[in-house]
C-alpha cells in the first residue's frame, strides 16, 4: 500500500483513502459541442500511458474529497510529486526540494 | 526416559509432558518442543514422502526453511491444515499430525515406484511427455497428475477459525530476534523511538538457540537473549511480537507480518483469532533475518537422518535431543565442527567429520581432534545406504583413493550459510555477489532499511552485535525519534564460532556426467543432474532453469537450494554467478494462510450490510429481502403462505386499486446548493433546469461524456439555489463522484456545493388512488390539493410532527407521494402511514412489485434496461434533452456517428403471442427462428414480468431499429423452441397517463 | 394534529465493554455539512460562535459545538445541544452551503487504553498521539466503511459514520475489541 501526499491535507496518507482518476492535464474543450470527431477522439479516447513518468489525477476520496494531480513513475511505482488541481504541469527537472516527495531519500527511481 | 533420544530436557519444561500422535501412533514430547524435535526425541526420522519420486524423507532443518518435513495437522473435522512444517509447529497436548503424499502408508508407499522410473521423470518431463494428443490432457493426464502430485490435501470444509488485522506504525521495525535483532531493538528503543520487534520463533534468540560458546554482556548468549527480550517487552515504546514472520516488504517501508496466535495451543479461546496480519508502516526498517545453512549436494543426500548441521545442534542444545546414536558430520566449512564437538561432549558417538577441504583449521577443528573425533580432511561423502533411514555412508578421498563405508544413523551436513536477503530483495534493493565469500549480500538500498548481522554477511558475533547497536541507534535517529541525549548502548559480545564461506553447488560424486541422485531442491525433487540438463536443453537464464526444473518453487521457495542451483547452472554455462543472475524473491517469505490475508472480512463482516430505518418492521412482517448492492431491500411481503408470484400479483393489484407503501430510502440523494446550482445542473443533466420553478420536480437524465446514459432520477427544486437530486440506489456514490469530478476540475468557478443526503432521509413512497387520503391526516403545513400540489412537485412541511420534504411523484403511474423524513424518524413515520393505510386497504410492497408497476408504465431502470451503451434516444427519452442547450456532459458524445446511426437498438415493448409465457430477461431476439446457427441476434430482453394488472406477461427489450418494427413478429429462441413475440409500445397500462391524478 | 414521531437511533441497544475498551453509541446530536469559501469564514465563524479551523485535520470547539475540518472548504459541525445549525448559518449573509445531516451520520464513542489498537484493526492511518493528537479529526476508512475519526481524549475517539454503515462499523469494532 502506497503512501500518497495529499496537497490539501498536507500530509502523506494511506492509499486506501484514495482513488485513481485517470490521466491529468486533459482539459475539457470549452466549445465541446462544436469540436470535430478527431478533436473529440483526442480529448476523450487517446491517453499517453507512458512507461516512466506519468501525470495523473487522484482523488482523496475518503479524506478531504479533493481531486489533485500527481507525477508518478509507472516503472518504480513511485510518486515524484503531487500538486493541487488547476496548477500547471510541473517541469520535473526544475521541481526540487520540498515539492518532490519521493518514496525514499536514498532511492533513485529505477 | 520414555523418549529414547532425549538426552536432557534441554531448555524445555520437563514438568510438562505432552501427548501427540503421528500417523495415529502415540508419542510424548515436552512443552516447548516443536513437532520435529518431539519426533526426533522418539527416534522418528521418516516423516514424509517427496513430491515427485515419493522418496522417503526426514527432517532437514530446525526452522522455517524446512523443505521436507511437511505434515498435516488435524485438529478436528474442519481444521485440517496441510503442509505444516514440523520444524515450526509447536507441540501441544493432543496434537494429531499425519504424513502426506503417501499411500497406503509412509513406510510403504506405492508412489515410490516413481523412484524406479526416475530416469523418465527428469526435468521438463511434464512439458515433453503430456503434449500429445492434446485432447488427452484434460481427460487423462491432468487428473492423474493432479492425484499423484500435490502437497497435502486441502481442507474440504469452511475454515471455522477467525483471523485478525492490524495496521501499525512505528519508528523502527526490526525483523528477526536473534542477537543482532535484539541488539538493534535495544539501541533503537533506548532513544525513545517506537519500536516493533518481530521474531518468527516462540522465544527470541535466533542462532543463540544452538550456539554454545556465545557470551554477551557477560552472560551466556541464550540467557542474555531472554533477559533482553523481557526488558524490551517491558518498555512502553516497544512491541515485541513473537511467533511473527515478516513475510513481505512492500513499497514505502510497509511490511506484512503474520502473527500466529493459536496454532501452538491445545484449546484456543474462541475469541482468540488464529492469526493476525500486521501491516506495519515503519520509518526505518532493520533487517536482522540471519542466515540459512545449506546442505551438501552429494549422491543419496536425501535419506531420512541426513540434516543440516545447525539443526542437529539446535535439537541437541535447545531441545536436548540427539538426532542419532552415531552421527557423522559432512562439511565444507568450520561451523559444522561445533555440532560434532557438542554431540561428543554430550556423549553421542561421532562417527567422523568428513571435510571437503584438504587442510581445515580453527578452534573447533582442533577441539574436535582433541576430543578424539576422526577428522577426514579432503574427503567427500559419495553415497549413502539405508531404506527408510540412513545406515551407512560411503566416504572417499576427494583426490582419488579407495572409498570406505562408515556406519552412521545420522549425518549432519553443511556447505555454508546463505544470508537471508529475501526481505531486502523484496524491498527492491539490489543484491551484490561477494566473490570472496561466494554470497549474495545487500548492495544498493532503495528503501529506508539497514541490514545487520548474518543477513548482512557479518561473520562474527562481536561484529554483528556492534553493527546492530549502531544500526538501531541510527535508524531511531533517522526516524526523527531520538529524544535528547540518550545513552549509547554498549554490549560486549564474544563467540568462538567462525563462519567461513563454505561451498555451493555439487560436491564430489555429483559432478557432471554422474547419474547419481544428488538433490539440490528436496521439496521438488530436483537433482544436480536436472539443473545441468536444463542448461543443456537450452535454458540460459536462471529464471528459465527454475521454471524448467521447478527448483526453488513450492512452499519453501528454495531457501536451502537456490544458491546450489545457481552455482551448478553457472558452472554449466561457464559464466560467473552474477551473470547468471538470481531468481526474484517475491512475497511471501514463508507460506501465508488465506485467512490471514482475508482477516476480518468474512461472514457478516465481509462487507457492510446496509439496512434502511424500516428494516426491522419489514422483517417482522415476514418480508423477503433482496440484496441491492450493499443494501437489504424488502423484495416482497408474502401473506398467509403466498409464494412470490402470488404476493407480487396481490401487491400490484392493491397499489392500483387502493394504495401501496414502499420503502424508497435507499435511493441516492444529493443536495446541490449555491447560487450556481441551476447552472451546474444544466451541465450535469441533459435537461434544462434554469426555468424549473421552485417547488417543482423534473425527471433528469445524466450522461457520461461519451453520450451514454449514466444515471437518472427525479430532481426537486427547493429554492433558487437548492436542488434535491435523487439517483438510482446503486448509482449514488459514483454519481456524486462524477459530479464532484466535473465541479472540482472542469467547472471550479461555479459557486455550488454537493452534499450526500442519501441517509439523512428515510423515504416512504405512498402510491395509488388512495395515497392522498392516507397521508393527509399526517401532513402539516402543506396543501395537498391537485391545484396547490400538482404531480411533479415538492413541498417542505411536517409529517407526524417532524420536518419533511414531501414529493408528489410517481414511479407507478398512480397518484403518488414520497415522504422524506429525517432517518431516525423513518420507522415511526412508516408505522403511522401504515396505520392510516390500513384504513384504506393499502398494502406494503417490495422492490419486485415496484419493478412490475414501473414496467407496466414503460419507465426504465438504468442498469437494467440500459447497459452503458444506450443513448437517451435509444431509450425513447430524446425528449429529455434540452435542444437549445449548448453544453452538458455528453453533448458532443451524442453527435458521434455511431450514436446517430440508424438501426441502433431501441427500447420497445414486447408481448408474447401466448400471454401466459413470461420471457427470460437477457434472452436474445431474432427475426427468423429458422435461420441457420449462428443466428443473427437483433436484440435482447431487458425486463420481463407477469403483469396481474394487464392479465398477461409484459417485457421491455432493446431491438435493432425497434420503433420502426411496431407490430412486427420477432422470436426469442429458447432451448425447447422459439417464442413468438410482437413489438409494441413501451407503455402497457394507462397509456394516456390519467391515473397520476386519479 | 398528528403527534410527534419517535426518534430511533440506528445503534439503539448496542454497547460493548471489555478490559481496557468500551464502545458506546453517542447521543443524538445536530450535524451540519458546511461548505464555504475562504472569504465567508469570518462571518460564518461569528454566526456559529466558534472559529472554523483552517488547518487540515484540526477541530475547533465551543461548549457543546464543534467544527471538524474535513476538506479545504468543508466542515462537519456537531452540536450535542441539538441547536439548529442551518438557522445559525443562515444568519450569516456570506456565501455558503449548509446541509443538515443530523440523521445521516451516527456516532460511536470508543474509549479505553486499547483504543488505538482497536481502531488499528481497520484504519490504516497513523493514530499515535504524535500523529493524531487530541482534537485532531479526519475522514478516513475503517475496514470497508468511510468514517470520520475525532480524537476527543488521549484514549478516546468519536467515530462518525453514515447511519446504515454503523452496524458494520460497530460490529468490526466489537470484533477487534474482543481480540485485543
Amino acid at each position: 500500500m502506497l503512501l500518497i501526499h495529499c496537497p490539501y491535507c498536507e500530509e502523506e496518507r494511506p492509499e486506501l483513502e484514495f482513488r485513481h482518476a485517470g490521466e491529468a492535464h486533459i482539459a475539457r474543450p470549452e466549445n465541446i459541442a462544436e469540436i470535430s470527431d478527431e478533436e473529440f477522439q483526442r480529448y476523450f479516447f487517446i491517453r499517453a500511458n507512458p512507461k516512466g513518468v506519468t501525470f495523473e489525477r487522484w482523488r482523496h476520496m475518503h479524506g478531504c474529497g479533493r481531486f489533485f494531480n500527481a507525477a508518478r513513475d509507472t516503472v518504480s511505482d513511485r510518486f515524484l510529486m503531487t500538486y493541487m488541481a488547476g496548477e500547471p504541469k510541473p517541469d520535473l527537472g526544475k521541481a526540487g526540494g520540498g515539492a518532490v516527495r519521493s518514496a525514499s531519500r536514498k532511492g533513485t527511481p529505477a | 526416559m520414555i523418549q529414547p533420544f532425549r538426552l536432557t530436557t534441554g531448555r524445555l519444561d520437563a514438568a510438562e509432558i505432552l501427548r501427540f500422535t503421528f500417523d495415529g501412533k502415540s508419542y510424548t514430547g515436552l512443552a516447548g518442543d516443536t513437532l520435529a524435535s518431539a519426533l526426533l526425541a522418539n527416534g522418528v526420522h521418516l516423516v514424509g514422502r517427496s513430491f515427485k519420486y515419493h522418496r522417503p524423507r526426514g527432517i532437514l532443518s530446525a526452522g522455517a526453511e524446512e523443505p521436507n518435513a511437511l505434515v498435516g495437522i488435524h485438529r478436528d473435522a474442519a481444521r485440517k491444515t496441510p503442509n505444516v512444517r514440523a520444524t515450526v509447529q509447536e507441540l501441544y497436548d493432543g496434537l494429531a499430525a499425519v504424513s502426506q503424499n503417501r499411500w497406503p502408508s509412509l513406510g510403504f508407499d506405492v508412489g515410490g515406484l516413481n523412484n524406479l522410473g526416475a530416469p523418465f521423470f527428469s526435468a521438463g518431463f511434464y512439458y515433453k511427455t503430456f503434449m500429445w494428443p492434446r485432447t488427452a490432457w484434460e481427460r487423462l493426464y491432468e487428473p492423474i497428475i493432479r492425484r499423484a502430485a500435490g502437497l497435502g490435501t486441502a481442507p474440504d470444509r469452511p475454515d471455522p477459525d477467525h483471523y485478525s488485522n492490524r495496521f501499525a506504525h512505528c519508528d523502527v521495525l526490526v525483523v528477526g530476534g536473534g542477537a543482532a535483532g535484539l541488539a538493534a531493538a535495544l539501541a533503537a528503543s533506548e532513544t525513545g523511538a517506537r519500536v516493533i520487534l518481530a521474531d518468527e520463533q516462540a522465544v527470541p534468540g535466533g542462532g543463540l538457540r544452538f550456539e554454545t560458546g556465545a557470551v554477551i554482556d557477560g552472560k551466556p548468549g541464550w540467557e542474555w537473549a531472554q533477559e533482553t527480550a523481557a526488558k524490551l517487552a517491558a518498555r512502553d515504546n516497544v512491541r515485541l511480537l513473537t511467533r511473527t514472520t515478516g513475510f513481505g516488504y512492500y513499497a514505502q517501508n510497509m511490511l506484512g507480518l503474520v502473527e500466529r496466535l493459536t496454532d501452538h495451543l491445545s484449546a484456543p479461546d474462541v475469541d482468540q483469532p488464529r492469526e493476525r496480519l500486521w501491516q506495519v508502516r515503519a520509518k526505518r526498517v532493520v533487517l536482522a533475518t540471519g542466515a540459512i545453512e545449506r546442505h551438501m549436494v552429494f549422491p543419496g543426500n536425501d535419506r531420512p537422518g541426513i540434516m543440516l548441521a545447525s539443526a542437529a545442534r539446535a535439537y541437541l542444545n535447545h531441545f536436548g535431543v540427539a538426532v542419532g546414536s552415531k552421527v557423522a558430520v559432512y562439511t565444507a566449512d568450520d561451523s559444522a565442527y561445533a555440532t560434532a564437538v557438542d554431540l561428543k561432549k554430550r556423549g553421542v558417538e561421532v562417527a567422523a567429520v568428513i571435510d571437503l577441504r584438504p587442510t581445515p583449521r580453527g578452534p573447533h577443528v582442533e577441539e574436535s581432534r582433541e576430543l578424539g573425533i576422526e577428522v577426514l580432511a579432503g574427503h567427500a561423502v559419495v553415497g549413502t545406504t539405508g531404506r527408510l533411514r540412513v545406515r551407512r555412508i560411503e566416504v572417499a578421498p576427494v583426490y582419488g583413493g579407495a572409498s570406505r563405508q562408515i556406519e552412521a544413523d545420522a549425518l549432519a551436513t553443511s556447505s555454508g550459510w546463505t544470508p537471508a536477503v529475501h526481505l531486502f530483495s523484496q524491498s527492491r534493493g539490489k543484491l551484490a555477489f561477494d566473490e570472496e565469500t561466494r554470497r549474495f549480500l545487500p548492495g544498493q538500498y532503495v528503501q529506508d532499511a539497514l541490514s545487520v548481522g548474518a543477513c548482512n554477511g557479518t561473520a562474527s558475533l562481536t561484529d554483528a552485535v556492534e553493527e546492530a547497536l549502531r544500526a538501531g541507534a541510527k535508524a531511531a535517529k533517522e526516524a526523527g525519534a531520538a529524544k535528547g541525549r540518550s545513552k549509547t548502548v554498549k554490549l560486549d559480545a564474544r563467540s568462538p564460532e567462525a563462519w567461513s564461506a563454505g561451498m555451493a553447488g555439487a560436491a564430489p560424486g555429483a559432478e557432471a556426467g554422474k547419474k547419481a541422485m544428488a538433490f539440490v531442491d528436496f521439496q521438488n525433487d530436483v537433482t544436480a543432474k536436472d539443473i545441468r540438463q536444463a542448461v543443456q536443453e537450452g535454458m540460459r537464464s536462471i529464471e528459465h532453469v527454475k521454471r524448467f526444473t521447478t527448483a526453488g518453487m513450492a512452499t519453501d521457495q528454495g531457501k536451502t537450494s537456490n544458491l546450489h542451483a545457481l552455482t551448478i547452472a553457472s558452472e554449466m554455462l561457464g559464466k560467473p554467478v552474477p551473470k547468471v543472475g538470481l531468481t526474484t524473491f517475491r512475497p511471501p517469505y514463508t507460506p501465508v494462510t488465506f485467512g490471514a490475508l482475508v482477516g476480518h472480512s468474512r461472514g457478516a463482516l465481509f462487507e457492510p450490510t446496509r439496512r434502511t430505518p424500516t428494516h426491522a418492521w419489514a422483517e417482522a412482517q415476514g418480508a423477503v429481502f433482496e440484496d441491492v448492492g450493499q443494501w437489504k431491500r424488502a423484495w416482497y411481503f408474502p401473506q398467509g403462505g403466498e409464494d412470490m408470484h402470488a404476493a407480487v400479483a396481490r401487491e400490484c393489484l392493491t397499489v392500483r386499486h387502493s394504495a401501496g407503501i414502499f420503502d424508497a430510502s435507499t435511493l441516492g440523494k444529493i443536495e446541490i446548493v449555491g447560487p450556481d446550482a441551476a447552472r451546474f445542473m444544466e451541465l450535469m443533466y441533459t435537461n434544462p433546469w434554469q426555468k424549473l420553478g421552485i417547488g417543482r420536480c423534473r425527471y433528469g437524465i445524466m450522461l457520461r461524456e461519451d453520450g451514454f446514459i449514466y444515471d437518472d432520477g427525479v430532481v426537486g427544486r427547493l429554492a433558487e439555489d437548492r436542488f434535491h437530486v435523487t439517483t438510482t440506489t446503486g448509482g449514488a456514490p459514483r454519481v456524486l463522484h462524477h459530479m464532484e469530478d466535473y465541479l472540482q476540475t472542469e467547472f471550479p468557478d461555479l459557486k455550488v456545493w454537493l452534499t450526500s443526503t442519501s441517509e439523512q432521509w428515510a423515504t416512504i413512497a405512498v402510491q395509488g388512488p388512495k395515497s392522498r387520503d392516507i397521508i393527509a391526516p399526517l401532513v402539516e403545513g402543506i396543501d395537498l390539493s391537485d391545484e396547490a400540489m400538482p404531480h411533479m412537485s415538492v413541498r417542505e412541511g411536517r409529517v407526524c410532527g417532524v420536518p419533511a420534504r414531501l414529493f408528489r411523484i410517481s414511479f407507478t403511474g398512480e397518484r403518488g407521494f414520497e415522504i422524506n423524513v429525517p432517518a431516525d424518524y423513518g420507522l415511526s413515520v412508516w408505522e403511522a402511514v401504515w396505520a392510516e393505510g390500513q384504513k384504506h386497504g393499502a398494502c406494503a410492497y417490495g422492490t419486485e412489485t415496484m419493478h412490475v408497476l414501473r414496467a407496466e408504465k414503460g419507465f426504465i431502470i438504468v442498469g437494467q434496461d440500459t447497459d452503458g451503451t444506450v443513448t437517451p434516444d435509444d431509450a425513447g427519452l430524446a425528449w429529455a434533452i434540452g435542444r437549445k442547450k449548448t453544453d452538458f456532459v455528453g453533448i458532443r458524445g451524442l453527435e458521434r456517428p455511431d450514436l446517430k446511426a440508424p438501426e441502433r437498438r431501441q427500447l420497445v415493448g414486447l408481448k408474447t403471442s401466448d400471454p401466459k409465457t413470461v420471457l427470460e430477461e437477457g434472452a436474445q431476439i431474432v427475426a427468423d427462428p429458422n435461420q441457420p446457427v449462428p443466428m443473427k441476434m437483433i436484440g435482447f430482453v431487458t425486463s420481463s414480468y407477469w403483469s396481474e394488472n394487464c392479465g398477461r406477461s409484459i417485457a421491455l427489450a432493446l431491438v435493432e431499429g425497434g420503433r420502426e418494427r411496431m407490430g412486427e413478429r420477432l422470436y426469442v429462441p429458447m432451448p425447447e423452441d422459439a417464442i413468438e413475440v410482437e413489438v409494441v409500445p413501451m407503455v402497457f397500462f394507462d397509456e394516456k397517463g390519467e391515473r397520476t391524478n386519479g | 394534529m398528528a403527534e410527534t414521531a419517535r426518534r430511533i437511533s440506528a445503534l439503539e441497544g448496542r454497547a460493548y465493554q471489555g478490559p481496557g475498551i468500551a464502545l458506546n453509541p453517542a447521543a443524538p446530536a445536530s450535524r451540519l455539512s458546511l461548505r464555504a469559501p475562504e472569504a465567508s469564514l469570518a462571518a460564518l465563524s461569528k454566526a456559529l460562535g466558534l472559529i472554523l479551523p483552517r488547518k487540515p485535520k484540526t477541530t475547533a470547539e465551543s461548549g457543546k459545538r464543534a467544527a471538524l475540518w474535513l476538506g479545504p472548504d468543508e466542515w462537519l459541525l456537531i452540536d450535542e445541544g441539538g441547536a439548529d445549525l442551518t438557522v445559525l448559518c443562515a444568519k450569516a449573509s456570506a456565501l455558503h452551503s449548509a446541509v443538515d445531516i443530523s440523521h445521516r451520520n451516527t456516532a460511536i464513542l470508543v474509549a479505553g487504553e486499547h483504543t488505538e489498537d482497536v481502531l488499528g484493526a481497520g484504519c490504516p492511518q497513523a493514530l499515535s498521539l504524535a500523529r493524531f493528537p487530541i482534537g485532531a479529526a479526519s475522514r478516513t476508512v475503517f475496514g470497508k466503511a468511510e468514517v470520520v475519526l475525532w480524537r476527543i481524549a488521549e484514549d478516546a475517539f468519536r467515530i462518525e459514520c453514515w447511519r446504515s454503515f454503523s452496524y458494520y462499523v460497530f460490529s468490526l469494532l466489537e470484533k477487534a475489541a474482543r481480540e485485543v
